[in-house]
């Protein structure tokens, strides 16, 4: 049967296929929609979301050393996070297959930094697989499986948004199941890395490291185009699509495993053919190697390593290559003066009202990751950094104890609280700190396309759970002062605010309330703005609402389909001209 | 260079207008028709109200999916600026297919940016071959406001070489059962716009 499958859905179908049993991740863009499409296989596999990637990775780690075929998920960031149980699982190895699977963003579509997962195959000792589309997708996804049990090793299978998010053909396979009972077998010496055993296991990572190498040369995922022989270029992952594309005539080295590096088939092809170019996104990992290799090579000298490879930059690399100029087409000239649309927290979203509250004050603000980054942008403009998951609340801290003499704010959400933001909160309480922090709570994983997390009482299988406090964690870390204010509330919202900014001792706000893309319901009436009433202060538009569209010298206009009936812009009005929308007019 | 029996389209627009979707329509009506088929979206933080595209290319054997500039033989945009910021992918000879609402970013309520009020004169001298459509409006006339997005779809197909019966459907697999008939109408009144 052939589907039109995002890589994520192959993925998932090709772990599927493979008999995984168990499967943990943290949703990050573009990885999150695989374990959305497994868990619809929730008889047979058991999937979970884990409050960070490091948890996610380490609970498939004990799952496959009880003999389970693991699939693990997570961004190209929440690999950094993941990065400590990595190191050593490589070391121990694996019993059962386990693969993380890891998306790379190269043009920060949806992320803070570009960085290139392939370092962390070769940093770890693990087999890295580049899929370069949909189909690519399920089968490497089953043969890293396969791989994975045949050398005991944790493989990475690396996507890239354009591989994530695109959609192709795929011919689906069936299920193979492991056949092997779960039972662990204890083994000290193999699983246990105290240094006596450990330095044991160091150099057995070398030798397997070697028998992988050997698995390059042959392995199916690597395979040699032959054409025209003045041109062999060495490419993988998306490049290679936009190679066929823009150089149709050229033979093609694709390295579908791109870690270890088959150094016998690279030196085959480049004796094979005149001139050799290395095509790559991001980092110029593979062309490094080629040249260590003694072989002369073009590269990076013509393809950016900077942002995202496409078909149109790489004709310009061509033209650039043969003493040519290509220009891509550009937006024309009537779109220089074009509004820009960035993304906005949207209408009706309760993280507003923080915003617009924190405005009133001299306050340095540390954001995080989360929609509420957006909170950055005009007309709202109160983030002032972000670093990283968990680094709204020990940015805070830092500044507070480098005698920074405003207020420090720190702001994170309730899925990034849980991911990383507790022992931060416990450092400030432990180490005396006075910070304000504020978790806009909207009681789910917004971003990512509103994923379920520790607090909402629902698991990824759709079951009950326990729903975490936030209020309860913070006390038990001994923040003495913890209150939560609803945010549609405004005025409450700004009180509260004041008052804890005041304090001289560590606070935290929970501001509660779901969000408005997933609650499905608005959460009060829509919103007139009678234009007669209107003095046209504009004091509304300040809340950047999306559905609140000014113009000048008239008075504003809330979009009829765009509002979602929060009511922020009649609680700021100072002259009563905004009012509720009866029902049935 | 650019592989040339390849098709590729275009769709632009404001993130919550339903791309994904009409996206999703377009390759499952190659798909039916027998193309390889390759498309691709953007999920994540730009779909909150910001700038969107997606893109969808079919052919005998598709590499890229991404649409090179200057080759989409169709590009449709559900808000009418969002056409002019994405222009530059249209092939000369393609088919713009416009629709005439427009949303108002934040960026012009907070008076950083303005509207412009000629946008109907530059996609006349952007776009040879122009559909500007009230989409809006005949979506509202199909019954549902929020099928504006087949409506465009339905335009955009005069400008593509697929099968009637492919487009029924891509349209049938793609929406729910509950919501097919009024999906359709809006395709239909788009279709017969153009």
């Amino acid at each position: 049967m052939i589907e039109l499958l995002s890589g994520n859905e192959a993925i998932a179908r090709g772990a599927f296929e493979a008999g995984v049993t168990v499967a943990s991740g943290y949703p990050g863009t573009p990885s999150t929609e695989i374990l959305e499409a497994l868990v619809a296989h929730r008889d047979k596999v058991y999937c979970e979301w884990a409050p960070n990637e490091k948890v996610a990775l380490e609970v498939a780690a004990g799952a496959c050393l009880a003999g389970a075929r693991c699939l693990v998920t997570m961004k190209h960031v929440g690999l950094n996070v993941a990065a400590d149980p990595l190191m050593t699982l490589a070391y121990i190895g694996t019993v059962g297959g386990l693969v993380i699977c890891v998306g790379d963003d190269p043009g920060m579509h949806s992320s803070q930094n570009e960085q290139d997962t392939r370092h962390f195959a070769r940093f770890a000792k693990v087999p890295i697989f580049e899929p370069s589309d949909s189909q690519e997708a399920k089968d490497f996804t089953t043969l890293a499986f396969e791989i994975s049990e045949r050398f005991t090793t944790p493989v990475i299978l690396r996507t890239t948004t354009r591989v994530s998010h695109s959609r192709s053909l795929v011919t689906l396979g069936e299920r193979q199941e492991t056949g092997r009972a779960i039972k662990f077998e204890k083994d000290p010496p193999r699983f246990v890395p105290i240094p006596l055993w450990g330095r044991v296991m160091r150099t057995k990572l070398e030798d397997r490291l070697g028998k992988l190498r050997e698995l390059a040369e042959n392995c199916a995922a690597n395979h040699v185009e032959w054409s025209d022989r003045k041109l062999g270029i060495i490419t993988g992952s998306i490049s290679y699509q936009y190679v066929r594309e823009i150089f149709p005539d050229a033979s093609v080295l694709k390295l579908g495993l791109s870690f270890p590096f088959p150094d016998a088939l690279i030196r085959e092809f480049a004796a094979g053919v005149e001139q050799v170019l290395v095509v790559e996104e991001l980092d110029d990992i593979l062309e490094e190697h080629i040249r260590s290799l003694g072989i002369a090579c073009k590269g990076r000298q013509f393809v950016p390593g900077i942002g995202e490879l496409s078909p149109g930059r790489l004709a310009q690399a061509k033209a650039a290559m043969e003493g040519k100029s290509f220009s891509i087409p550009a937006p024309p000239a009537q779109a220089a003066d074009l509004p820009a649309r960035p993304p906005v927290l949207c209408p009706g979203c309760p993280h507003r009202s923080v915003f617009y509250a924190l405005a009133q004050h001299d306050v340095i603000v540390t954001g995080d990751i989360g929609c509420y980054s957006l909170g950055v942008f005009k007309p709202l403009s109160r983030i002032d950094t972000i670093l990283c998951m968990g680094g709204g609340i020990t940015l805070a801290h830092g500044m507070d104890k480098a005698g920074e003499k405003r207020k420090i704010v720190g702001i994170v959400g309730d899925s990034t609280f849980f991911h990383s933001g507790l022992t931060g909160l416990l450092n400030i309480v432990y180490n005396r700190g006075v910070s304000t922090i504020i978790v806009v709570d909207n009681r789910t994983t917004a971003m990512t396309g509103h994923q379920d997390h520790p607090g909402t009482g629902r698991t990824l299988m759709g079951e009950t759970t326990v729903a975490a406090s936030i209020e309860e964690l913070a006390r038990a870390c001994g923040v003495k002062r913890v209150r939560t204010v609803n945010p549609y509330d405004l005025h409450a919202t700004q009180q509260a605010i004041t008052e804890e900014l005041n304090a001289s001792e560590p606070s935290l706000i929970v501001s509660s309330a779901p969000c408005v893309l997933r609650e499905k319901k608005r959460p009060g009436p829509q919103r007139k703005i009678n234009s007669e009433v209107c003095k046209k202060c504009g004091l509304c538009l300040k809340l950047g609402c999306p559905a609140a569209e000014g113009a000048k010298g008239a008075a504003p206009v809330i979009n009829e389909v765009l509002c979602a009936g929060c009511g922020m812009c009649e609680q700021v009005c100072k002259f009563g001209a905004v009012a509720a929308v009866e029902e049935g007019l | 260079m650019i592989a040339e029996n390849t098709v590729s389209v275009v769709l632009a627009g404001v993130g919550g207008q339903g791309i994904l979707l009409a996206s999703e329509v377009v390759a499952r009506a190659a798909m039916h028709a027998g193309f390889d088929v390759k498309t691709n979206e953007v999920h994540g933080m730009a779909q909150r109200g910001g700038s969107v595209i997606a893109q969808i290319r079919y052919g005998t054997k598709v590499h890229s999916p991404l649409v090179p500039e200057g080759t989409a033989a169709v590009l449709g945009a559900l808000e009418q600026i969002e056409a002019i910021r994405f222009a530059q992918f249209l092939a000369p000879d393609g088919l713009a297919v416009v629709s005439s609402q427009a949303i108002v970013p934040v960026t012009v309520s907070s008076g950083q940016a303005s509207y412009p009020e000629d946008v109907p004169q530059r996609l006349a001298a952007l776009f040879p071959r122009l559909a500007y459509v009230h989409a809006d409006k005949l979506a509202a006339a199909a019954g549902n406001t929020r099928t504006a997005n087949l409506v465009i779809l339905g335009a955009m197909s005069n400008g593509l070489d697929l099968p009637a019966e492919a487009w029924q459907e891509a349209i049938r697999t793609s929406v729910a059962p509950k919501h097919l008939d009024v999906n359709v109408r809006a395709f239909d009144l788009g279709r017969k716009a153009v």
